[in-house]
């Protein structure tokens, strides 16, 4: 893992839009996503009830948590799933380098688990010397190229088929300037079917444990999970504990509204369901706390939990889509990313929660109905109360209330702006005194306020 | 205190009060007249192809056409026993040869175009995946209108493994252009009996 100094979002931001073109293409292919999770989504006229159902099932089981926990564990058992609890990062990545080298393995392939990443899995096996190779296309170009996945389901979103081509000429060994997706898929098929054939371990994430059943479901559409999984002699799956759900009808709500809302697919090519270790593997499952339970005692924002990482709340966000993934510095980006992370660790995070306009779009196309908008503006008054946000910023704001609440002082702090605008336009067309000039010109002031015309005017 | 019993301890603490479960009423989702038209645009739509017949023996005829222009074909259908059998114990970098399998389904999907196999249809977990091209044979009376439905049909605890599989395997994690034959098969044939 590259190790630098983190930019706080808007910093990070601020460099990733200097390449207008590649910004707006970031931008509309995004959007592009959006629309058409709202082609799918609009193909149902049951959408807002299934969202209703979904939201439901989740507050239910984050209110029985621990019961349903204790159910998945004696099913998962009983199947022969051997079940390992861990309560931070540490742990989690403790337990999977034991299993890796009580059985002497060095070389594992990975499915994509954003839990992974929160934990940092990667590094730190390859400290002790494993090789780890992610199986899921996008994630394999990013860590072909020591970068971070940008997105949680489009993980090189924020890259040119030009670069892919780069990278893998450097690494696969393509034809230089050879920009053909299907050409470059290609050879990463080739060079990932190496990899599941001769790796005796495969980790995979999880979408949805299932108490009733002890078994648990993954999707993708590469089908790079089901390829490491049942080539390997050994599977270990890991996953948040809020992945519990009570029952397998519940699955059918879920699996109906994830990939509507992630790609507008009608469903993920591969939902693969793991009930048993087949005859001769070893199957293990990490259940992982890393904060959860923290976040489910605070009444404000324990329903972040509810997320089933569709990432529909990137696609559809004006921020994401024009600041990229990687101006958040987490494993998890977006606004769901802003409202998970400040419970991680606040004075690192701090930034995240006024990384959005508060326009709600998030919590309007979110599948379980995380009022993802409202969290983030509650984040705010945390973090500013935590003493988190810089001074500027502070003052900024006491000064603007100060002014909004003397309806004298803020006609002539109106006049006095309006005048400056005129005479000196030099002091706000400027970059350097007003940050608000950077992307935008200035409007032309006008002549008098709002009050001033209704008074001449009713 | 063991992570377990902390991990579970401070959720009881921290919990919510206990909601009710919502009864998910499957009269309220969406209905299709023609379940055969509506499987067959979803899925061809998703890069899946839909081939109806009347006799499975059209089938076995293919099967025996492939394989006599040279090519290795698993069939998990039609078989002898014992060229099944082998290819449970079949390893990956053989497997990995397979040109086409060929494998029973056991309930169809209308509003996805997903077919839900079973451990013992596909008789090695890999097969599905690591194929270069797929036929699964699934009759079609066997199809249902929704994920709530095959969820009804199906027994998920009964197996050890199962999947619902909807077309080829496929990627956009390339500038977001779509490219059929990610990792697993780079085609899906289903043919409605």
């Amino acid at each position: 893992m590259t190790t630098t100094t983190i930019k706080d979002h808007a910093t990070a931001a601020a460099a990733f839009i200097k390449d207008e073109p590649r910004t707006d293409w970031h931008d509309d292919t995004l959007w592009f996503v959006r629309q058409k999770r709202d082609k799918a989504a609009h193909s149902l006229p049951e959408w807002e009830q299934l969202r209703n159902w979904a939201s439901q099932i989740k507050n239910h089981s984050l209110s029985n948590l621990d019961n349903y926990l204790i159910e998945f564990e004696a099913k998962a058992t009983a199947n022969g799933i051997k079940v390992h609890w861990a309560a931070n990062a540490e742990e989690h990545n403790r337990i999977i380098y034991n299993i890796i080298a009580a059985n002497g393995i060095n070389k594992i392939v990975k499915s994509k688990s954003m839990l992974t990443e929160e934990c940092h899995l990667n590094p730190y096996l390859q400290q002790q010397g494993i090789e780890v190779v992610d199986t899921d296309l996008g994630e394999r170009i990013v860590q072909l190229r020591n970068e971070p996945p940008s997105h949680i389901v489009l993980p090189a979103i924020h890259l040119k088929k030009q670069d892919v081509s780069e990278t893998f000429h450097e690494h696969l060994h393509t034809e230089k300037g050879n920009n053909d997706p299907q050409y470059l898929t290609e050879a990463a098929r080739h060079h990932l079917r190496e990899k599941f054939l001769i790796s005796n371990l495969a980790i995979t994430g999880v979408n949805f444990a299932v108490a009733e059943t002890g078994g648990f479901v993954v999707c993708t559409n590469e089908g790079n999970a089901d390829m490491g999984a049942h080539a390997a002699k050994i599977h270990i799956a890991c996953m948040g504990f809020e992945k519990i759900i009570p029952k397998a009808e519940h699955l059918g709500v879920f699996l109906r509204l994830l990939a509507r809302s992630a790609t507008g697919q009608p469903i993920t090519t591969y939902s693969s369901h793991f009930q048993k270790p087949r005859e001769g593997q070893e199957m293990h499952i990490v259940i992982v706390d890393n904060g959860r339970s923290k976040q489910l005692g605070r009444p404000d924002f324990r329903n972040s939990l509810k997320c089933i990482r569709c990432a529909a709340c990137f696609n559809t966000c004006p921020v994401y889509r024009r600041s990229g993934g990687h101006s958040y510095h987490t494993a998890v980006a977006g606004p769901i990313g802003s409202i998970l992370n400040p419970n991680l660790d606040m004075k690192a995070n701090a930034d995240l929660p006024f990384a959005s306009t508060l326009c709600g779009s998030c919590s309007n196309v979110c599948p379980v109905k995380i009022d993802i908008h409202d969290q983030l503006w509650k984040w705010r008054q945390v973090v500013v109360a935590e003493g988190y946000v810089a001074t500027s910023k502070k003052w900024g704001m006491k000064g603007m209330a100060f002014v909004l609440a003397n309806p004298s002082i803020y006609r002539i702090s109106g006049k006095i702006g309006r005048w400056v605008m005129r005479t000196f336009p030099f002091l706000t067309n400027n970059k350097t005194f007003n940050p608000w000039y950077k992307q935008r010109e200035m409007p032309t002031p006008p002549k008098q306020s709002f009050t001033e015309w209704y008074k001449n005017n009713k | 205190m063991s992570a377990r019993n902390q991990i579970l301890s401070s959720i009881s603490k921290n919990k919510p009060e206990l909601t009710e479960l919502p009864n998910i009423d499957i009269q309220q989702v969406i209905s299709y007249k023609d379940l055969i038209e509506q499987f067959t645009n979803t899925l061809t739509g998703i890069g899946g192809m839909v081939v109806q017949i009347s006799d499975e023996q059209e089938i076995i005829a293919t099967i025996a056409a492939e394989r006599a222009a040279g090519n290795w074909v698993a069939d998990t259908l039609w078989d002898t026993t014992d060229a099944i059998d082998k290819l449970r114990f079949q390893s990956a970098e053989s497997l990995a040869l397979i040109e086409k399998t060929y494998i029973k389904g056991t309930v169809g999907v209308a509003e996805n175009g997903a077919i839900w196999i079973q451990e013992h249809q596909m008789v090695n977990r890999l097969l599905p995946f690591i194929c270069q091209h797929l036929a699964i044979v699934l009759p079609k009376e066997q199809l249902v209108a929704t994920m709530h439905h095959a969820y009804a049909q199906i027994d998920i605890a009964k197996v050890g493994f199962g999947a619902f599989i909807a077309g080829p395997s496929k990627t956009a994690d390339i500038e977001q252009s779509l490219v059929i034959g990610a990792h697993g098969a780079r085609s899906l044939v289903v043919y409605l009996v």
